[in-house]
């Protein structure tokens, strides 16, 4: 199951440019909440310190505190650890092109040390079904390699992969910008089912994408968190000029 | 400024709908000249914009449409298209109402001119009055103009109320006048729905400018105090 996000005065740099600044959010445990903004404002740092991806950079530095579940991430759990709690799909799919299929979904569990043969491959099954692309696929697992697949298939791969560890968070940076709207629209259906069994936070430009998929929706502003609010609200009726300047196109 | 094509698009709505809005003012207010002076002609006149009105009610629409398919609007840009197809909607029926005034005055035409206990124009000008204020409070995009109207409207009803009352009586008592007892009692009920559409159209324009629906609030107030009662 998912759980709640606590990010409280939490803000980021790469190098002097202060990116992210006094962000305090909570995220709801089993949603989708969508992070939306202009180019540049702080959305895809903001994900990236939600599994201290963004410390992989090394003239990045963070402070604040963002607790996942009962976690302080940045105070008692090691990167790996957390990864594997919190996993992220990106905005292209990156599957291992050398591996086959099945490997690809099997790559977390066996780096983690996982070696019985049995429960991997009810793992791969159930992962594969959980990110809807089971169906497509169950005849070639072992010899077809993921770089075979269309760009919506291996999304989806991707998605299996970051399932097979059983995360609690899933984030998805832009996980539907580079694929055509079949393949879109499969990956929107499969976050609104994922949704009740993890919680998910998903950086989008597309507008419609976030009122079709989130339960609540952010608007970042150079580094900012603007506004916090039901995904309703921020699209019908933002209390933030800024937001509606946005979101209907006046700027951005 | 982006999207300018966008916005542009937004402001010739908004200009057609208040091409509409002035023939449909216009419309009403000839009816009721007509109704005061046993006119004709200007019943004609009615009929011809009554058809214009209806012809702009479907481009209307239709440009809307597009928008919404189109360019998929947000927030406030959405609210302003969902209240132009309303208020279109509103507009055309005004339309209406103003022909069915003028149709009941040519029904009139071999009728003997009767004294009865209906003020007409002081109704019609209080209808007619919304229908200019509300259409104000659109062009300026003034919400509190807006709810001036919304408290303008039980005049009306109570106007209509009495009409009632008094032709009814009318009818009963004095048969000879029972057809001009109808016909000033059908008017009244067309302007009656003439300030129902200008409420209407002040409450898009609430919904456009604040994000604020506050349609049906005083009967749903209501039925909910009744079954709490209960």
């Amino acid at each position: 199951m998912g759980v709640g996000i606590e990010v409280s005065n939490l803000n980021a740099w790469y190098g002097t440019n202060h990116t992210l600044q006094d962000i305090n959010l909570n995220i709801p445990a089993n949603h989708a909440t969508a992070l939306i903004g202009p180019s540049g404002c702080g959305k895809s740092t903001f994900v990236r310190c939600l599994n201290r991806m963004h410390e992989t950079n090394p003239i990045a530095r963070v402070t604040g505190s963002v607790r996942i579940g009962d976690l302080d991430i940045y105070a008692d759990a090691k990167p790996v650890e957390i990864r594997r709690r919190v996993g992220m799909v990106f905005q292209r799919p990156n599957p291992f092109p050398t591996m086959s299929i099945y490997d690809n979904v099997a790559a977390g569990l066996k780096l983690n040390g996982f070696s019985n043969r049995r429960e991997l491959d009810e793992i791969v099954e159930k992962s594969l079904k959980n990110s809807a692309l089971w169906d497509e696929v169950k005849d070639d697992l072992k010899k077809k390699s993921g770089a075979s697949l269309s760009g919506g298939q291996q999304q989806r791969l991707c998605i299996a992969r970051a399932l097979a560890v059983d995360p609690e968070v899933l984030l998805m940076d832009e996980p539907a910008s580079a694929l055509d709207p079949v393949s879109t629209s499969k990956i929107e259906d499969l976050i609104f089912q994922l949704k009740s069994q993890y919680t998910i936070v998903i950086v989008t430009h597309n507008m419609q994408q976030a009122a079709r998929v989130a339960e609540k929706t952010g608007f970042f502003l150079n580094g900012r968190m603007v506004e916090f609010d039901s995904t309703h609200k921020i699209f019908t009726n933002p209390s933030d000029k800024r937001t509606e300047d946005y979101i209907t196109g006046r700027f951005g | 400024m982006t999207r300018i094509r966008f916005q542009q698009s937004l402001e010739d709505l908004k200009e057609n709908l208040l091409v509409m809005a002035g023939l449909a003012e216009q419309a009403i207010q000839r009816a009721i000249e007509a109704y005061r002076v046993r006119d004709l002609s200007i019943c004609d006149l009615v009929n011809r914009s009554e058809i214009a009105i209806n012809r702009m009610e479907r481009d209307i629409d239709q440009a809307a449409l597009d928008l919404l398919a189109m360019e998929q609007p947000m927030a406030i840009d959405l609210r302003f298209i969902l209240s132009v197809i309303k208020i279109n909607a509103d507009l055309e029926r005004v339309g209406d109402s103003a022909k069915s005034i003028s149709d009941r005055v040519r029904s009139m035409e071999l009728l003997a001119v009767a004294d009865l206990p209906v003020d007409i124009p002081r109704m019609a000008n209080l209808a007619a009055d919304m229908v200019r204020k509300s259409l104000q409070s659109f062009i300026e995009g003034d919400a509190e103009l807006a709810r001036g109207v919304l408290t303008m409207d039980d005049a009306v009803d109570a106007m209509n109320r009495a009409a009632y009352k008094s032709l009814t009586k009318v009818m009963e008592e004095q048969s000879h006048l029972a057809a001009q007892a109808l016909n000033a009692l059908m008017i009244c009920r067309s302007l009656e729905r003439v300030a129902d559409h200008a409420t209407n159209i002040a409450e898009d324009v609430i919904f456009w400018v604040q994000g604020t629906d506050v349609r049906h609030h005083k009967s749903i107030a209501k039925a909910e105090a009744k079954s709490q009662v209960v």
